[in-house]
């Protein structure tokens, strides 16, 4: 049994808490809030220069070839820095989605680009509010792509997108490559409940695209890329997590009422004790998960949805007690508890939220 | 990552699975024997070839064998079907450890290997009436006389008190002294006069736990382990070993269990496990299981190391029955108006949620009850202060008690 980071990882992960303890500090999170910074173009360029855009990238392709379970080491310390970087958007789905369904001449074009960071890609399903399917999908793809995509997520600084776009063949749905950077296309910032990850509206008028994989097998490929980037974000939610618990304890223990710490009572007690559980649970899943991820093992499908829904909950639950533990101060807009309660919710609908998760990991079970 | 066994965790396992394939107990030598002799049997044939208590040391009736080659064993004897040995488990897993560490080196030689191949049975007399989460609070008493101790007062949830040759028990050996030092830590023979046993009937139907009265029964001072005074440092060897053990599996209801309902029974004529807030309330449970069993792994990764696993395994009591409860009752809901019987028939289904429902509620208090263990986990995990307490420095005779408050 060897269900356990290596020494390597962990050190990585040393190095990664550390850089991002003294560059991406509340203070970067805050300006994201504040002024309007929702992307830090130097931290983003340190980010690169460590590797972490080139980490699952083959070498090939200018990539260091590392793996998942590296990728989910540092996808642990974004989500506990809350990093306002489109590390997501550009890592977990548009490279995922090239390597996958991209050709040789697509792989060439944007994977060297995405590993040194001078490229951000994102990825674009969501049209209107509830569930998107392939059937109520709008979106026309082929040479020229038409249709309006909200909210993407960083789609105001991206370079170029990855468009789920109605099919009328195979699954309903294909996949297009499409350059950001044209007069096809028009970006419109979107207020979202999470400021430090910028999303956008993006309109498309006859845009120029480019087919990913094959047409009418964007919905499964859609699924593939979603399952793959779940592990990603169930780590950032178990980091996440984690620091809100970290929080919450470092406050309770502080903060005296009737006479005594405020950690002292059982009502806080038992209340840190479950966060404390659900972040166990989270953990335990995504190991998992990053095992599934790391082997690309026909399990995957099962290990993303169970450690998507434990990441949602866990981070949920510790985001909202983080502030009823901080009291009055707690839900100020001078604390800081208030950026782990607008990521956890970013973070539960970005890729399907948890009753479509629950209902995936079900289908999961059923076909095992 | 990965789930296999290093080279030497496989010859081990390759051994323990060949030792185990030759002897398991036949029917033929099972068929005259109670449930109790065939956990006897079972036991003495382990520890004969030195498969008994593989922690222990040699000399104890044990192995010299490392926590994850116990876990092996474990594994691998889970695996086939052999009598249960689930009456040893006290004595083995609480009342050896503390000997090994409290007891004098004749007495371990003398004890230790009956423990190890069964051929004594024992038990754990701590709880009292006035002191179950609080259970330093203890007050049966032991007074000197002589080179002996005269024991008065009464044990509860003793389990297997009917069928243990001796005891481990905490008494009040000084009531004026403040709660804690005024403990000390004995063994004893359970056929002793003055020891009567009472069966608990639990809301369940089932006995699994006993009150046993202590009428001026005698304790040589020879049974005594650490000094008078120190019973409860000694009482704590106990209770760190009074933990599930790791990976252990349940009889209870569980996900599996509730999925295969849910595939039988109908919501608006079509199956349950179609509705989507049966599948989920499922994926909630299975997320839960995953996350003990991966939780597991990660502890059994510590051990495969040689390291000590870290805290994280104190959340299963915690999270499993709980779990159990809630998708006992869910399941019950399923069945509808028909959820009521409670009859055991050829499906397990049949009653196995009612069995659960039925049972669930001691699980969630035995070992600690739930606000016990999260308590453990703010205090001991997180580092949160203790609750102040009103007991505290003063002589126990003193301390308000549910009679004298």
């Amino acid at each position: 049994m060897n269900f356990e980071f290596s020494e390597e990882q962990n050190l990585l992960r040393e190095q990664a808490r550390g850089f991002l303890q003294d560059n991406c500090t509340m203070k970067v999170v805050r300006a994201a809030l504040e002024d309007g910074e929702t992307f830090n173009a130097d931290l983003w360029k340190q980010v690169a220069e460590m590797g972490w855009t080139s980490a699952v990238i083959p070498e090939e392709y200018d990539g260091l070839g590392l793996g998942y379970l590296e990728l989910s080491v540092i996808a642990e310390e974004l989500g506990r820095t809350l990093a306002p970087l489109p590390f997501s958007s550009s890592v977990y789905l548009a490279t995922e989605a090239i390597l996958a369904y991209g050709s040789p001449a697509q792989k060439e074009e944007w994977l060297p680009k995405l590993a040194s960071g001078e490229a951000i890609g994102t990825f674009a399903l969501s049209e209107k509010q509830g569930q998107t399917t392939p059937s109520n999908l709008n979106t026309t793809g082929g040479d020229s792509l038409s249709g309006v995509k909200v909210p993407v997520p960083d789609g105001d600084i991206a370079n170029f997108c990855i468009v789920v776009a109605k099919s009328q063949s195979g699954d309903g749905a294909s996949l297009y490559i499409v350059d950001l950077d044209q007069a096809g296309v028009q970006k419109e910032k979107v207020n979202t409940l999470d400021p430090s990850r910028s999303h956008a509206k993006l309109t498309f008028n006859s845009a120029s695209a480019s087919l990913l994989g094959t047409e009418g097998e964007g919905w499964a490929g859609t699924q593939n890329v979603f399952n793959r980037a779940a592990v990603l974000f169930a780590w950032e939610q178990t980091g996440g997590s984690d620091a809100a618990l970290e929080m919450a304890k470092e406050y309770a223990l502080g903060r005296f009422a009737f006479g005594r710490s405020i950690a002292s009572y059982q009502a806080i007690k038992h209340k840190l004790a479950n966060m404390y559980v659900k972040n166990t649970l989270a953990r335990s899943n995504c190991y998992y998960g990053a095992w599934a991820l790391s082997t690309n093992a026909p399990e995957l499908p099962l290990a993303a949805a169970t450690a998507r829904v434990a990441g949602i909950q866990a981070y949920y639950f510790a985001s909202k007690e983080n502030i009823q533990t901080h009291g009055g101060m707690g839900f100020t807009w001078e604390f800081d508890c208030q950026f782990h309660y607008r990521r956890s919710k970013l973070l539960s609908v970005n890729i399907g939220s948890e009753a479509q998760w629950q209902d995936k990991l079900i289908s999961a079970v059923e076909a095992a | 990552m990965d789930f296999n066994d290093t080279k030497e965790e496989a010859a081990f396992r390759a051994e323990a699975v060949a030792w185990l394939k030759a002897n398991v107990p036949s029917a033929d030598e099972l068929a005259d024997l109670n449930l109790m002799q065939q956990a006897k049997f079972w036991q003495k044939k382990k520890a004969d070839a030195g498969w008994a208590c593989l922690r222990w040391p040699k000399e104890y009736g044990g192995r010299d064998a490392s926590a994850i080659e116990q876990v092996i064993w474990n594994q691998e004897e889970s695996k086939i079907e052999v009598p249960a040995t689930g009456v040893f488990s006290i004595g083995q897993g609480m009342a050896a450890p503390t000997m090994m560490t409290w007891a004098t080196e004749d007495q371990k030689l003398r004890y230790l290997p009956k423990l190890a191949n069964g051929e004594e049975i024992w038990c754990q007399l701590f709880s009292e009436p006035a002191g179950g989460s609080d259970l330093a609070a203890l007050r049966t008493k032991a007074e000197k006389d002589g080179d002996d101790w005269i024991v008065n007062g009464q044990k509860i949830w003793t389990s297997g008190a009917q069928y243990s040759d001796y005891g481990i028990l905490v008494l009040r050996t000084d009531p004026n002294l403040p709660k804690h030092q005024g403990l000390s830590y004995f063994f004893l023979d359970m056929k002793s006069p003055g020891i009567e046993i009472k069966p608990i009937k639990q809301m369940s139907g089932a006995s699994g736990f006993n009150e046993v009265y202590f009428t001026d029964v005698r304790v040589s001072d020879a049974q005594r382990l650490g000094e008078v005074g120190q019973g409860w440092q000694v009482a704590l060897t106990t209770l760190m070993n009074e933990r599930a053990s790791i990976g252990g599996g349940s009889s209870n209801a569980g996900f599996k269990t509730a999925m295969e309902l849910a595939k039988q029974v109908n919501i608006d004529d079509k199956p349950a496990i179609e509705d989507k807030n049966v599948r989920a309330k499922l994926a909630n449970w299975f997320v839960q299981e995953a996350g003990l069993k991966y939780t597991g792994y990660r502890s059994l990764t510590a051990l495969s190391k040689g390291e000590i696993p870290g805290p994280e395994n104190s959340i299963g009591k915690l999270v499993g029955a709980p779990k159990s409860q809630d998708l006992a009752s869910f399941a019950i809901d399923l069945k509808e108006q028909a959820g009521i019987i409670w009859e055991p028939g050829e499906d397990e289904m049949d009653s196995l949620f009612q069995d659960t429902y039925m049972s669930i509620p001691g699980l969630r208090i035995a070992g600690g009850t739930d606000e016990i263990m999260a308590n453990i986990i703010a205090e001991r995990v997180l580092g949160l202060p203790q609750e102040p307490r009103m007991d505290k420095g003063i002589p126990f005779s003193e301390v308000p008690t549910s009679s004298k408050s």
